[in-house]
């Protein structure tokens, strides 16, 4: 048996079964890795020998009775999000060889339930991209077609997913960072309600929209990582005091008499033909599994992209204020003190500096109420578009991205369409909702698309029993 | 000639004693003693993915001197990040109150040297996050500390309302022994944990108009708050009168040359780019949490003063001295309460507990003395065991030794004679022993008498009941036949 094709699902079953160990499911995964990556370049850091003594750790659990949720389970954490040991660069320079001191809360929470941490993934400078090319160590490519990007700017997560070098990878999503990369990479993503996870230890780029979400090959696996990581941490004050669901439970694959919206707003000028005619026969399928469908108006939807570009550089530019050598990261000394945190903060890659000037003219005095300000106003009016499609539907179901995985190369001195391919995905972080992406078909160049799914506020179980109705009923 | 009035605002940063800092778990350490960097974790060093946690004490501490300062609580509180740079911000911005700070139009009464009462404005009480500090080295490296950084800090902005340097400083004296009285700051102007700074300008008389203002640094002491606020409204106004302008900008004060001097130039108003902080949600403050810490608030200075100069018939100066600290007052409300006459109870504590107190360099809450061993060395005066003077020495020794009064009394065999026959055939004694003295008095040279009283408390090594000495002498020495009896 490969073990490396198993679902996460299957994987735990094995496991359970002690048909195999997590010695070995950890090592053909890691002979994977070393086979394979080379080619896509997922991961900036495979933490092997950790890897080997978690899964042996595992194994001694699992053999004195311990059966928790991802004992011995394989997977892969974006390298934005801090782990204990491990180097962590948010993909930049300024952090090159930093190992942080303490784990983030959903690397706690996934040691807690056992899962073995195999390294750590590729991703956009501090997560400020759509296709993983600005990060500044290398270029993932999409597994499906090597010349192409896999999204971003969880790109390494969603490529080590969907080329089996990992059963499951958390990512975080700002503006689309889970949802789009899953959807270029044929793999489910789920970007939860802001706050069910805790963002501590998760280095910030723009902290009111920042959550961290999860990657799976199939919904059930998306599933099985976001209940672990799911919960309140008094750490993190804007994490939400509220009960973690039975997740799992929840997929039934029943949505008869679900009101299914379709907003169309969503449906927009530049959305690639074959991407429509997969959603709309996606959501069809949907109907014949017993949704009703409406068509909806998010009347805001398209001073979504503006707002975004205002709120998240100008949160950003506060947050990425700390890197200057002085108490961690890379040092390069300069002729004193001010110049030496300047010639450092030259490590910062071409679009994380134009998002920090972006930010900070947008915060300055002056021009605060013009642009700060009112994108906060429009925050609230997209807010509102969604609470008042809920009151009426109870998921909205959309494209996720416009366009199928573009060419390596092809957007990079583009930033403005580089933007647009966040432009359907950026509305849920701008809101209180949560979405997700599963996949729904293939263009003509046998690239994969995804069908996004919002739900309102916690309704995660929702919108993931959709995406497994729907994958139950399309797969054999 | 113009004549100019000075137009004054106080910032005050004062650092709160809370048990942890701000936002993190960190102890909050005496940043002067403590080694370098030894109370700092990845929260308050800025590190990559760490979020803050408001400190609920801190807030209430806030409360506290908003409350005390007559300020009114907002419920809806907002932090912000105020963003700038420097090596000893880890996080390249500072949490702190905007917007909507804490408390706003309060209102505090000084007393000027001329008796009168000036009322201050307060503008605004906001919670914030102190820096860390840095030190320059001669070789022209710098090196940082981060044990401050973090620490909660309270800024407290007056309305300007000051027109001088002694109001400055008795604002700002006053402000500081509330914050006292309510256990929330040492008051150490020397180690930066109470920092005050003026925003002075000058304008002619009468005028409604605000001329332009300078800010003013390192002032650490109450002096050099009032000598370089009244240098600085000198140095503005003499600039006026030359025809001159004067430059918005932030001095420093010089202690040595004790003048003011340019620190740095605003060409304009520094861009902070405020903006909510997004890693906390609004901070509400219900009024039930309000009056639960308004009912907690101890006493203040004006309200013991009063109380005591009504109650206890105190004059306004001991009622004053006795109100300035709030552990001296304490220890003398526990000694009224004890029992004793509270006016006795004062005198001892101004007149001779302090001066051993000054001696021994100790506070009150350091002293061996409790409230009840000087209500009893108080007893002992007043049931004649002992005299004042023998009381007075009494008191250096259980100072010294922690010993109550009795006790020492005793050892020494301090108490009086007040046995009349004894006194009465020691002076007989003494009377027989200098016939000339007793001649003398009796043809009118009065002044003996205190030499004879003398003579009888050498003989008793001042043990001798005065009161009955005095008595017993008048008798004595007014009545020849008695003296020539023995
Ligand atoms: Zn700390």
């Amino acid at each position: 048996m490969d073990v490396t094709t198993l679902t996460l699902t299957q994987l735990r079953e094995a496991l359970r079964r002690k048909e195999i160990s997590s010695v070995e499911v950890t090592q053909a995964m890691l002979d994977r890795i070393v086979a394979a990556d080379n080619e896509i370049q997922s991961y900036l850091t495979i933490s092997d020998e950790l890897a080997l003594a978690q899964a042996a750790e595992a194994d001694r659990r699992r053999a004195q009775g311990d059966d928790s949720p991802l004992l011995g389970v394989p997977v892969a954490i974006k390298d934005i999000i801090c782990t204990k040991g491990i180097p962590t660069t948010a993909g930049s320079k300024i952090l090159e060889n930093f190992i942080p001191p303490y784990d983030a809360f959903v690397v706690e929470k996934l040691k807690d339930a056992g899962a073995v941490i195999l390294g750590k993934t590729n991703t956009d400078e501090f997560a400020m991209g759509s296709s993983t090319e600005n990060s500044a160590y290398v270029v993932t490519r999409n597994p499906w077609d090597k010349s192409r990007v896999p999204g971003g700017s969880s790109g390494g997560s969603a490529a080590a997913v969907a080329a089996h070098l990992a059963y499951a990878a958390l990512g975080t999503d700002t503006g689309g960072s889970v949802r789009q990369p899953a959807s270029f990479c044929g793999v489910v993503g789920l970007r939860p309600t802001y706050g069910r996870i805790s963002r501590w230890g998760v280095i910030a780029f723009a902290s009111s929209l920042d959550q961290v979400g999860t990657f799976g090959r199939t919904v059930a696996d998306c599933t099985a990582l976001f209940q672990v990581v799911a919960g309140y941490d008094r750490r993190d004050s804007t994490s939400l005091n509220v009960p973690v669901p039975d997740y799992e439970a929840a997929l039934t694959g029943d949505i008869k008499g679900l009101r299914v919206g379709v907003p169309k707003e969503y449906f927009i000028e530049g959305i690639e033909p074959e991407v429509e005619t997969a959603v709309r026969a996606a959501i069809a399928k949907l109907e014949e599994l017993g949704a009703e469908i409406h068509e909806i108006s998010l009347p805001h939807t398209r001073y979504a992209l503006p707002a975004y570009y205002l709120i998240a550089p100008a949160e950003a530019s506060a947050n990425l204020g700390r890197y200057d050598g002085i108490r961690y990261g890379p040092r390069v000394p300069g002729k004193d003190m001010i110049d030496t945190v300047k010639q450092t903060r030259a490590l910062f890659g071409p679009e994380v500096r134009r998002r920090i000037m972006l930010g900070t003219y947008a915060l300055s005095a002056g021009y605060y109420d013009q642009y700060y300000g009112r994108a906060l106003k429009v925050r609230t009016l997209i807010k509102n578009d969604f609470k008042t499609a809920f009151e009426k539907v109870d998921v909205i179901a959309a494209p996720v991205s416009p366009t199928t995985a573009f060419k390596i190369g092809e957007r990079v001195n583009d930033p403005l369409s580089m933007y647009l391919a966040d432009i359907l995905t950026l509305p849920v972080n701008l809101s209180a909702s949560c979405g997700l992406s599963v996949p729904c078909g293939f263009d003509s160049n046998g690239l994969p698309i995804g069908l996004q799914l919002i739900g309102d506020t916690l309704a995660e179980a929702t919108i993931l029993n959709v995406a497994y109705a729907y994958e139950q009923a399309t797969s054999e | 000639m113009t004549q100019y009035e000075a137009v004054i605002g106080l910032e005050i940063h004062a650092e709160l004693m809370t048990r942890s800092k701000m936002f993190c778990g960190c102890r909050v350490v005496d940043s002067v003693e403590a080694p370098p960097n030894t109370a700092v974790c990845p929260v308050c060093l800025g590190m990559p993915g760490m979020l803050p946690v408001i400190n609920r004490q801190a807030v209430e501490y806030a409360m506290r001197v908003a409350l005390a300062l007559n300020c009114t609580i907002q419920h809806h509180n907002i932090f912000a990040r105020k963003n700038y740079f420097y090596p000893d911000l880890p996080k390249a911005y500072q949490i702190s109150q905007y917007e909507l700070p804490l408390g706003v139009n309060g209102w505090l009464d000084i007393e000027l040297d001329s008796g009168e009462t000036k009322r201050i404005g307060i503008r605004r009480v906001h919670m914030e996050e102190d820096t860390g500090k840095l030190t320059h080295l001669e070789d022209g490296g710098s090196l940082v500390d981060y044990n401050r950084s973090g620490v909660p800090l309270l800024e407290i902005v007056s309305e300007p309302d000051i027109r001088s340097g002694e109001e400055a400083r008795a604002y700002a004296m006053k402000v500081r022994q509330i914050l006292r009285y309510l256990g929330v700051n040492s008051g150490d102007m020397e180690k930066g944990v109470f920092r005050v700074e003026p925003n002075i300008s000058v304008r002619p008389a009468g005028s409604q108009i605000l001329g332009t203002r300078t800010e003013l640094k390192n002032l650490n002491s109450f002096r050099s708050l009032a000598e370089g606020t009244a240098y600085e409204i000198a140095r503005q106004i003499a600039v006026l009168r030359d025809g001159g302008q004067v430059v918005q900008e932030t001095r420093g004060w010089h202690e040595g040359r004790r003048e003011t001097f340019t620190q740095r130039v605003k060409e304009e108003a520094e861009d902070y780019r405020y903006f909510p902080e997004p890693d906390l949600p609004p901070l509400e403050i219900d009024n039930a949490w309000i009056e639960r810490v308004r009912a907690e608030l101890p006493e203040l200075p004006d309200a013991k003063i009063a109380r005591y100069r009504a109650e206890y018939g105190l004059t306004e100066y001991d009622a004053r001295v006795l109100a300035e600290e709030r552990a001296v007052a304490e220890w003398f409300e526990t000694a009224v309460s004890i029992g004793s006459d509270p006016k006795t109870i004062a005198n001892w504590i101004i007149n001779d507990l302090f001066r051993l107190m000054n001696e021994h360099k100790q506070s009150i809450t350091e002293i061996r003395i409790s409230p009840h061993n000087l209500v009893e060395l108080i007893q002992l005066v007043s049931n004649q065991t002992i005299n004042n003077n023998t009381a007075k020495e009494v008191l250096a020794e259980m100072f010294t030794t922690g010993q109550p009064a009795q006790t020492i009394v005793q050892s020494r065999g301090l108490a009086q004679i007040s046995d009349e026959t004894t006194l009465r055939n020691l002076i007989n004694q003494i009377l027989v022993n200098h016939p000339e003295e007793v001649i003398a008095y009796r043809n009118g040279k009065q002044q003996l008498r205190g030499w004879f009283v003398g003579q009888v408390m050498k003989a008793t090594r001042g043990q001798a009941n005065p009161a009955l000495v005095n008595k017993l002498l008048t008798q004595l020495l007014n009545t020849p036949s008695d003296n020539t009896n023995t």
